[in-house]
């Protein structure tokens, strides 16, 4: 062998435009796990400032005034929150549905059909993400 | 239309060196070749100016390189204008190019019926076997390029070796040590196992599904598509018998065997034999987990 040519790394993971169904799945299997998985610590975060109201009296809890009530009132008072909720049920649906399907893939059920099982998980991720908009955004604005 | 790079200075100077001793009819000799090539490349020339003028030929994007020739080493794309015919694949194609233009372009091929499995190649962006990727299905202009996950050697002519050294890595042979009673007897399938093996029996070993592997590329110890479906072929050969199954799985289950796979199906997609890639694969996981988890 006298010399050879490395096309370098977009040869060697080729090119987005080419991929096919089964890459996209995985490409977006990873990308919503480690959103879910950011999302988790982020969740751990918030949820442990509210701690104190453990030791709030019962008037205040009933009330609404006690710390945990201020900081979940607070956050769904923002659009932009209200617009990350939307976003995290479509990751979260995702994660699931392509997690079912991956879970088939396992198992050897229906392997010529997992082009159509991506296309159905995404066509229905979208279905119930439109569908969950009024929940979501009501009162928003 | 030719890019060969003419190589007049050397010839020149050779033939400088030669007419020292050479007679006055050596002298003539190499004149009047000079003039043919001339005469030879002018025609080229207007060859390829007619092909591309007219409506009925293809356009022909070719990755070429070359590593010994100064100013090839710089990989470019050049364009052939190949006229086109009934049933034309991107093999026929490429050898219409290397015939007519530039004989210099650089291609392993053999078969010429998706047999021997050489001349698999990027085509518009997939792995594709040229011999058996009729023109007609593609779109113009057709990209032609060496498989990706490869160093290039000249060309379109790729650096098999690594694919070679895993697809060894799998023993891909028949093995026993349950024989016969009698010597001479034959070791007999049956038609439900031959059936079982028969899709994964059918590769040729022309490294399409390797170079799709986006795992592959990231991980060059990964057995890879090809190693595990020949693995798939004897282990599941029920006339190895248990000892040398146990063997074929302690290879595929090692930490670059079967469980690097995650099923992005690109290898069963480019698959010019159908093999369903994959589903060998990830029965063979099943294989592994069913050999080592015990209840009881």
């Amino acid at each position: 062998m006298s010399q050879s040519y490395n096309r370098g790394l977009i040869e060697d993971f080729s090119r987005w435009r080419e991929f096919e169904a089964g890459m996209w799945a995985w490409i977006f299997h990873k990308f919503t796990g480690w959103v879910l998985i950011g999302y988790l610590f982020t969740h751990i975060a918030v949820l442990s400032t509210g701690i104190p109201a453990a030791g709030a009296g019962e008037a205040a809890i009933m009330a609404g005034e006690d710390v945990y009530t201020q900081t979940i009132v607070s956050l769904e008072s923002l659009l932009l929150v209200r617009l990350l909720e939307v976003g995290l049920l479509a990751v979260a649906v995702f994660h699931m549905l392509n997690g079912t399907r991956l879970l088939l893939v396992d198992l050897g059920v229906g392997l010529d059909a997992q082009d159509k099982s991506f296309y159905a998980s995404l066509i229905l991720t979208g279905a119930i993400t439109v569908a969950s908009v009024p929940t979501f955004i009501a009162g928003a604005f | 239309m030719s890019t060969q790079i003419p190589k007049q200075t050397e010839e020149s100077s050779e033939t400088e060196a030669e007419t020292d001793v050479a007679s006055k009819g050596d002298e003539r000799r190499t004149e009047k070749r000079r003039r043919a090539a001339e005469e030879q490349a002018r025609r080229q020339a207007e060859e390829a100016e007619k092909a591309a003028a007219d409506e009925d030929t293809i356009e022909l994007k070719v990755f070429r390189y070359d590593p010994e020739v100064e100013g090839k080493q710089e990989p470019r794309f050049d364009t052939f204008h190949v006229p086109f015919t009934k049933g034309m694949t991107v093999l026929d194609a490429l050898m219409y190019s290397r015939d007519s233009y530039d004989s210099s372009l650089t291609f392993r091929h053999s078969c010429r019926q998706a047999v021997c499995g050489s001349d698999a190649m990027f085509v518009n962006g997939g792995q594709k076997l040229a011999c058996k990727t009729q023109i007609a299905d593609l779109e113009e202009p057709i990209r032609v390029e060496p498989l990706p996950h490869a160093e290039v050697e000249k060309d379109l002519v790729v650096d098999m070796e690594h694919f070679y050294d895993q697809m060894e890595a799998v023993e891909p042979y028949f093995q026993t040590n349950e024989y016969p009673d009698d010597e001479l007897a034959e070791q007999r399938q049956t038609r439900e196992n031959r059936e079982k093996v028969k899709m994964s029996t059918r590769c040729i070993w022309c490294g399409a599904c390797m170079s799709s592997c986006n795992i592959a590329a990231g991980d060059n110890e990964y057995l890879g598509p090809a190693a595990i479906n020949k693995a798939y072929r004897f282990a599941m050969d029920e006339r190895e018998g248990e000892d040398i199954k146990q063997k074929r799985l302690e290879i595929i289950e090692q930490e670059h065997g079967v469980w690097r796979c995650q099923t992005q199906f690109s290898c069963t997609e480019v698959c010019p034999k159908d093999i369903p890639l994959t589903e060998h694969i990830q029965e063979l996981k099943r294989e592994a987990v069913k050999n080592n988890l015990k209840f009881w």
